[in-house]
């Protein structure tokens, strides 16, 4: 199969999933109430999965190796992070009074200066290795975590309970509010980065390489963390965090489309995300009766695929 | 050394000392009964199992990363927490009536099973490097992990398995923490073996050319890695990072012989437990802060701090 | 030309190069040789922009290295490293394609993909063009990374120890390759090399780097002495001439 029928063959998939999850169990008493919730909720789906694949990919373009993802370095607890850091600062009171939006580009502000200063930190030097960045990135994670928690137990039990409902999202308990301009959102950073997808060839082939060839390593490294820090933010403020599906989505992506051109790896990796999703959620809901949650089923395939895959290659780097 | 021995005996004190009752060290020569109840009841057994545990924990951080090879692997980064979780709720859905010591069996023999998953899988990567390694493990204890959650929430244990789990000191109380004198001998049979576990630290072909049974030393690692862990986790909880930090921590200043450094380990992961727990007791006083709290937010900290200062560390 | 003057790199309190200048002159193969830790590839490194210095002026063709637009500047110099690890799966078409970014942007014109015909003609990879680069052996990628640095169409090429891990015949055809880029196409080379017969039978210029300085530079005939190379390399050398190439023997 070439690439391009394999890009239509996934995108059939995705209808065909979409559609199923639509209509499955649908009859014209419930219809009114249940297809619109259905469909906002699927609209989510399709967001989260996409910006997670898409941020796995740029992520792991840039930095080279086909086994992070922005949650191993700890960019979604530092979303939990900055959540409640607002709440138990400011107080639920004005979160509410400075509205929905607010709220959500505060935090995207915040991911975006600490990606900044994260890339300062990282990849202005020359000589730091995947290695201390996967260190420094699960220490940050816990650190946040950790904070997190901490400032949850000081807080007001009423405080606590506006910042448990962003926190744990889910695909249950979606956060609607947001739908709208997280839509644009993706849409916006997917036009930027498509200008920009034969650079991201050339910087999948290493730093020196990218620079010997004429690409403005630095600045364009820093663009592609901001774009990652947005997208990140946009499926953390939906759903809430989801460690593996990254990492799964893209390594499944790279195997099956067997290209290295992101013209056709973007768009491969942010449908199958979006299939993932879906058919996750149809085995969640409608076959196991919500008795287990998405994440369950999404770590125990994805963590069993990834051993698969190393005990198969064993030639990763 | 002799600082941090005398850090653990002045911190030891200090942590008897502490608490809701008013306990003056003063008062040492003439307690009422109450406070004598107290102390026994109580305070020294936080005190001995915190000890035990920080000083376990960090041993088995020590151990596993000698024989993976690898700085970044503990029994928290290499699945054997979530194995020993997996056999607690096995253990809870199959015989619910069992004794802690039993529950405390199969955890053991889960995590050990764990253990040997990890190191099967990674004798079988052809090329190894420094990330694969713990990625593999994390990958490997989100898998266990998933599937405890999957039976969990078969049996409505989520909660059960949660209370569990969480690191806290503050329900152990004579009676409910003996089982952790359990590791003790094993701690010593860690020491016994320090030598041959630094060989073996150098690789299989180095260490049998050295004429050293390797198959045998790493099982017994294993075994030592896997026992601590599972009666740590039983009777205290899950306590997030401190098998990591510990031994890095020393390896830092006192190089990777284990004869060496074994020691400074030991005590400097009682060290620091201990002092995470007295902050997590004071800070909200009269309430008090769960440990992996304090060990998370203490312990990311200063490992943050100790890799900006000396980024050249790795190998 | 590429004119080096007073370059100071450090690390830390290490000292990698410490006040090197020196010029580099066009269509000649320019070796830097010398002891591990002597600063050669970070010199390298540091020509190329792939490192930043900390003091001093790099001017190519007489315009200093930070005026220069980095895509004119990938039309102008090729660098090639030691370590060449990457993680996606290319072809040798693919990768000598590459080659032709700073021109193209990556849409490749009929006159790119003739010059990627011709670096593949000139590394004799026709018929592993459609190859799987980790399907090849360590001299067939070496090849293959050389092509795409030819496709790249630059006046200046640098190598990073251009002969690592490659047996005899490898090693000899690199170095034949890079004497014909010179003769035939009138490019400037430069590299890093540890090999001295090798260096002294393919170079015109060698400059020897020594603890961060620049020891001595000259031709064949003026660096391969006993008296210079003894010190820089604290061993034994006896020197001869064997078919009017200046060898020696260290072991």
């Amino acid at each position: 199969m070439k690439v391009k029928s394999k890009l239509l063959f996934l995108s059939i998939l995705l209808v065909i999933l979409a559609v199923l999850y639509l209509t499955w169990g649908l009859n014209p008493n419930n219809w009114d109430y249940a297809l619109p919730r259905r469909i906002a909720k699927v609209v989510s789906i399709l967001l989260v999965g996409s910006s997670i694949a898409f941020s796995t990919t740029l992520f792991q373009t840039i930095t080279n190796n086909r086994i992070l993802t922005p949650s191993v370095l700890g960019l979604d607890s530092l979303y939990m992070f900055i959540q409640t850091f607002v709440v138990f600062v400011f107080g639920s009171a004005l979160l509410i009074q400075f509205g929905k939006y607010f709220n959500f580009m505060l935090s995207i502000g915040l991911m975006i200066i600490f990606s900044v200063l994260l890339f300062k930190f990282f990849f202005r030097k020359e000589g730091n290795t995947i290695f201390s960045l996967l260190l420094f990135g699960v220490i940050l994670g816990t650190f946040f975590q950790s904070l997190t928690s901490f400032m949850q137990v000081l807080m007001d039990p009423n405080e606590f309970f506006v910042v448990q409902n962003r926190m744990f999202a889910s695909f249950n308990n979606i956060n609607t509010d947001i739908l709208y301009i997280a839509i644009l959102g993706v849409l916006v950073t997917l036009a930027y980065i498509f200008r920009y997808t034969r650079e991201l060839d050339v910087v999948s082939l290493g730093r020196d390489s990218a620079i010997n060839l004429g690409v403005e390593y630095t600045s364009f490294v820093k663009r592609m963390f901001i774009v990652i820090a947005i997208l990140v933010s946009i499926s953390t403020a939906l759903v809430g965090p989801i460690t593996f599906l990254g990492l799964l989505v893209v390594n499944i992506n790279r195997q099956f489309l067997n290209t290295y051109k992101h013209k056709y790896l973007i768009p491969g990796s942010m449908l199958l995300g979006s299939i993932m999703l879906i058919g996750g959620q149809l085995i969640a809901e409608r076959i196991l009766n919500f008795k287990t949650p998405i994440s369950v089923i999404i770590n125990f395939i994805g963590g069993v695929y990834f051993i698969y895959l190393i005990l198969k290659e064993g030639r990763f780097s | 050394m002799k600082r941090l021995a005398l850090a653990l005996i002045l911190l030891s004190i200090l942590s008897i000392f502490i608490g809701v009752k008013d306990i003056a060290i003063w008062d040492i020569f003439n307690l009422s009964q109450e406070q004598i109840q107290i102390l026994l009841l109580s305070r020294i057994p936080r005190l001995i199992s915190i000890i035990v545990a920080g000083a376990g924990l960090s041993i088995c951080g020590l151990i596993m990363q000698r024989i993976t090879q690898n700085r970044f692997v503990s029994p928290t980064t290499a699945g054997t927490m979530d194995s020993a979780k997996l056999g607690i709720l096995i253990s809870i859905i199959v015989f619910p009536q069992a004794s802690t010591l039993t529950k405390m069996i199969i955890s053991f023999i889960f995590a050990l099973i764990g253990s040997f998953l990890f190191l099967g899988i990674l004798r079988k990567i052809k090329y190894r490097n420094t990330v694969i390694i713990p990625l593999i493990g994390l990958m490997l204890g989100s898998v266990l992990d998933s599937i405890t959650t999957f039976f969990a929430y078969r049996y409505d244990l989520v909660q059960n398995i949660s209370a569990w789990l969480q690191g806290d000191f503050s329900m152990i109380i004579k009676g409910r923490y003996e089982l952790l004198y359990i590791s003790i001998p094993f701690v010593v049979l860690a020491f016994l073996y320090a030598n041959k576990f630094t060989l073996a630290g150098m690789g299989k072909d180095f260490s049998v050319s050295l004429g050293l049974n390797y198959n045998q030393v790493v099982t017994i690692g294993l075994v030592i890695v896997a026992l601590i862990s599972s009666t740590v986790i039983i009777t205290v909880g899950r306590i997030p990072f401190l098998g990591l930090i510990i031994p890095n921590l020393v390896s830092m200043y006192r190089g990777d012989n284990l004869k060496r450094s074994l020691l400074s380990t030991a005590i400097l992961g009682a060290v620091f437990l201990l002092f995470c727990d007295i902050l997590g007791r004071v800070i909200i006083y009269p309430y008090e802060v769960s440990i992996g709290l304090t060990v998370g937010v203490l312990g990311s900290f200063i490992f943050l701090y100790l890799l900006a200062r000396r980024r050249s560390y790795e190998s | 030309m590429i004119e080096v003057k007073n370059i100071i790199k450090a690390y830390g309190n290490n000292r990698v190069l410490d006040d090197v200048s020196l010029n580099i002159q066009k269509g000649k193969i320019t070796s830097f040789i010398g002891p591990n830790g002597a600063g050669k590839s970070t010199l390298l490194s540091i020509i190329s922009r792939l490192i930043d210095k900390d003091f001093g002026h790099i001017f190519i063709e007489g315009k200093e290295l930070d005026q220069w637009d980095t895509n004119e500047l990938a039309k102008k110099i090729a660098i090639l490293k030691q370590f060449n690890h990457i993680n996606i799966r290319l072809t040798v078409r693919d990768l000598v394609s590459f080659g032709r970014f700073p021109y193209s942007k990556g849409k490749l014109t009929e006159e790119d993909w003739k010059h990627v015909d011709e670096a593949i003609e000139y590394m004799k990879l026709k018929d592993i063009e459609h190859k799987y680069l980790d399907q090849l052996s360590g001299g067939q990628r070496q090849r293959a990374y050389i092509a795409m640095v030819i496709a790249q169409d630059t006046d200046y090429i640098l190598l990073d120890e251009p002969l690592n891990n490659l047996d005899m015949k490898h090693s000899v055809e690199i170095m034949k390759t890079l004497r014909r880029l010179v003769d035939e196409k009138g490019k400037t080379v430069i590299i890093v090399i540890h090999d001295i017969n090798f260096a002294s039978c393919y170079s015109d210029q060698i400059v020897v780097l020594c603890n961060g300085k620049v020891f001595e530079k000259g031709g064949a005939d003026e660096i391969l002495r006993e008296e210079i190379l003894e010190q820089v390399y604290d061993l034994e050398f006896c020197i001869q001439d064997i078919n009017n190439n200046r060898i020696c023997v260290y072991y």
